[in-house]
């Protein structure tokens, strides 16, 4: 039988898990800050309310340990979106398929005029996004445009919909280097309310998607839960026990975690659980004090004084100047957004920043063509 | 100080560097200029080979500068083999630093892989460096098929943990008949000296100095530490002792 992180995760109980972090005292957040290696217990320790008090010294931490391993670099990529076309109803998204907007996929033609708009602004990885449409957006759309731009970057990550194992077979044989499948919530119930419709709907074949990644044999994964649907602190744990679960079963991957928040959108939702800057400051430290090796990515959902402030801390990962409507960048630069981005500066500006904080850009770190 | 010669080139310096890590190209230049490293390596991943304003490159160019381009990124034989050929063919250079690490975390070298591609490219020409374990027998398996050197780690990547394999750095080092280079895991001068003492032929470091507050002058402490230590394994240690020796209470009846 294959692995599954099902037969793990089926052995947690989402109020016990939650209690058990917030039952976390002083004592377990010391005994976790001065430990070399840290486990789930101490990550708990670290995310619970108990830690506030010492969110310096874990930034402190945070901070080396990701200049020892990362040095002062970070990794620079940028999204495309190249369809907005949509069968699922999730209740946070702009793409919805019941908003009343516009849609639009992106032909050949206008994938390749976005194209040279990002490489002409030094872009050397690329992340490329769809909605869930399996008639127009389906296996077939994402690898021709996978082999359309092939050539032109390092690597190539895709945010699409969950697919088979032998879907991502083709894709990585044609060049993909890593996908990122956001469990959105590992709250069961919660997640149905929010995913009402569609193929998304579908809880498990999400959550199962990384162990068909693994077994397909990608480079990376990116995880993470969408903040805002439920208590922050129980979705960073289930997604840390998931992570911990693949590291040990597909070791050759690697693999990033990125720290989506709700932001406003066209049919807007509010978040039911807020998470405020300081949560989110303590949640990336308490990732980098579990996992000195972990990738961890910031989007331009943040603002740019959060992002000028959290780059040094342990993010490894940024992008820049991003659009999240297809055909942003030059095609179609009016279209709706799956949702406003908050950090609006122009790529150069963003590079002059990190420049001066220290830190060397890295464009390009990888090489599909000895693949 | 004596020369160290590893295939057909003799090398004043027995400090090779790394070029990650650094907050600028500038500064990486600047350190490693200091260092008066003749052998710094260069992950092939990170740059652009067809590129000739390449920014990490085009920092590298110096006459006293040997590229040494590694093939970090490659999970088996099959990819070093390749990046190794792509790596000859844009940088004009038969030498090639092979890591092969399928872990992408503590990026440990795989020996099984590690020893497949050191045969293929030796075959092929190539001046073949291989970072692997401080594995005595895989250093005799690297040498019998046509490696140049052998790369054996101190400690994980990175860690800047010093010599936690010494025990089997003595052995290799006593058995070697290519040049050892200690590879991974030197944190600091001392690490770099000690490794000298116990003859080492040469050490690679990388983020001691890039990751250091003062690149340069960490750069410069470090080209001192190893030769220093070179000098001390040239001029022969004193004997460490374990107990003091001032009488001989067992033996002095003899004298008696």
């Amino acid at each position: 039988m294959n692995n599954s992180f099902k037969n793990i995760f089926d052995q947690y109980n989402w109020d016990e898990t939650l209690s058990g972090i917030l039952s976390k005292n002083e004592n377990d957040v010391l005994q976790a800050l001065h430990k070399s290696k840290r486990n789930l217990e101490d990550f708990k320790a670290l995310i619970s309310p108990a830690a506030k008090p010492y969110l310096e010294q874990m930034a402190q931490i945070s901070s080396s340990v990701t200049k020892k391993r990362f040095g002062n670099t970070i990794q620079m990529y940028a999204p495309m979106y190249l369809s907005n076309e949509c069968q699922n109803i999730c209740t946070y998204c702009g793409f919805s398929m019941t908003n009343k907007i516009p849609r639009r996929t992106l032909t050949d033609r206008e994938i390749l005029r976005e194209v040279d708009f990002l490489k002409s602004k030094g872009y050397n990885h690329i992340l490329l996004v769809t909605g869930e449409a399996n008639k127009t957006v389906g296996v077939d759309y994402i690898n021709n445009a996978i082999k359309l731009i092939q050539s032109k970057f390092a690597n190539i990550t895709i945010e699409v919909q969950p697919l088979d194992q032998e879907d991502y077979e083709l894709l990585i044989e044609n060049g993909l280097y890593a996908v990122l499948v956001y469990q959105e919530t590992y709250h069961e119930e919660e997640y149905k309310i929010h995913h009402p419709k569609g193929r998304k709907s579908n809880f498990e074949y999400r959550l199962e998607t990384p162990d068909r990644l693994g077994r397909a044999g990608i480079h990376k994964i990116g995880l993470g839960a969408l903040f805002g649907l439920e208590d922050w602190r129980a979705d960073s744990f289930f997604t840390a026990l998931h992570l911990q679960y693949l590291q040990k079963t597909y070791w050759k991957t690697k693999y990033s975690i990125s720290f989506p928040r709700l932001r406003p959108h066209s049919g807007g939702l509010e978040p039911k659980v807020a998470m405020t800057d300081s949560d989110l400051v303590q949640l990336i430290c308490a990732y980098r004090l579990l996992d000195e090796d972990i990738e961890l990515s910031m989007s331009t959902r943040e603002s740019e004084g959060f992002r000028e402030n959290i780059v040094g801390l342990g993010i490894t990962s940024i992008s820049a100047e991003s659009k999240t409507n297809p055909g942003g960048y030059v095609v179609e630069p009016q279209s709706l957004e799956q949702f406003e981005i908050s950090d609006e500066r122009p790529t150069e500006a963003v590079v002059a920043m990190l420049k001066q904080k220290g830190l060397d850009v890295v464009w390009k770190d990888w090489a599909y063509n000895w693949q | 100080m004596d020369k160290l010669k590893i295939a057909d080139k003799e090398f004043s310096s027995r400090l090779f560097t790394g070029t990650g890590k650094f907050s600028s190209s500038d500064l990486m230049r600047k350190a490693l200029l200091e260092s008066e490293s003749e052998l710094i390596t260069v992950a092939l991943k990170r740059v652009d080979v067809n590129n000739e304003n390449d920014d990490i490159l085009s920092h590298l160019d110096h006459p006293r500068i040997n590229l040494l381009p590694n093939t970090s990124g490659v999970r088996d034989a099959k990819e070093a083999i390749f990046a190794a050929q792509l790596a000859r063919e844009a940088l004009e250079t038969n030498w090639i630093k092979l890591e092969i690490h399928p872990d992408p975390k503590y990026l440990l070298p795989d020996p099984i892989e590690t020893l497949m591609a050191a045969e293929e490219l030796a075959k092929l020409g190539f001046v073949v460096m291989p970072y692997i374990h401080a594995d005595p027998v895989l250093c005799k398996r690297l040498e019998e098929v046509g490696a140049q050197c052998v790369m054996p780690l101190g400690a994980p990547i990175g860690s800047n943990k010093g010599l936690k394999t010494l025990e089997f750095l003595e052995i290799i080092i006593e058995q070697s008949n290519v040049p050892v280079v200690v590879d991974a895991g030197i944190g600091s001068p001392s690490h770099a000296a000690y490794a000298m003492e116990i003859g080492a032929d040469a050490v690679l470091v990388n983020t001691a100095i890039a990751v250091s507050q003062q690149p340069v002058q960490m750069a410069q402490a470090f080209k001192m530490s190893v030769e220093a230590g070179r000098m001390a394994y040239n001029a022969k240690l004193a004997p460490i002792k374990q107990h003091a020796e001032a009488s001989s209470p067992l033996t002095s009846f003899l004298n008696e």
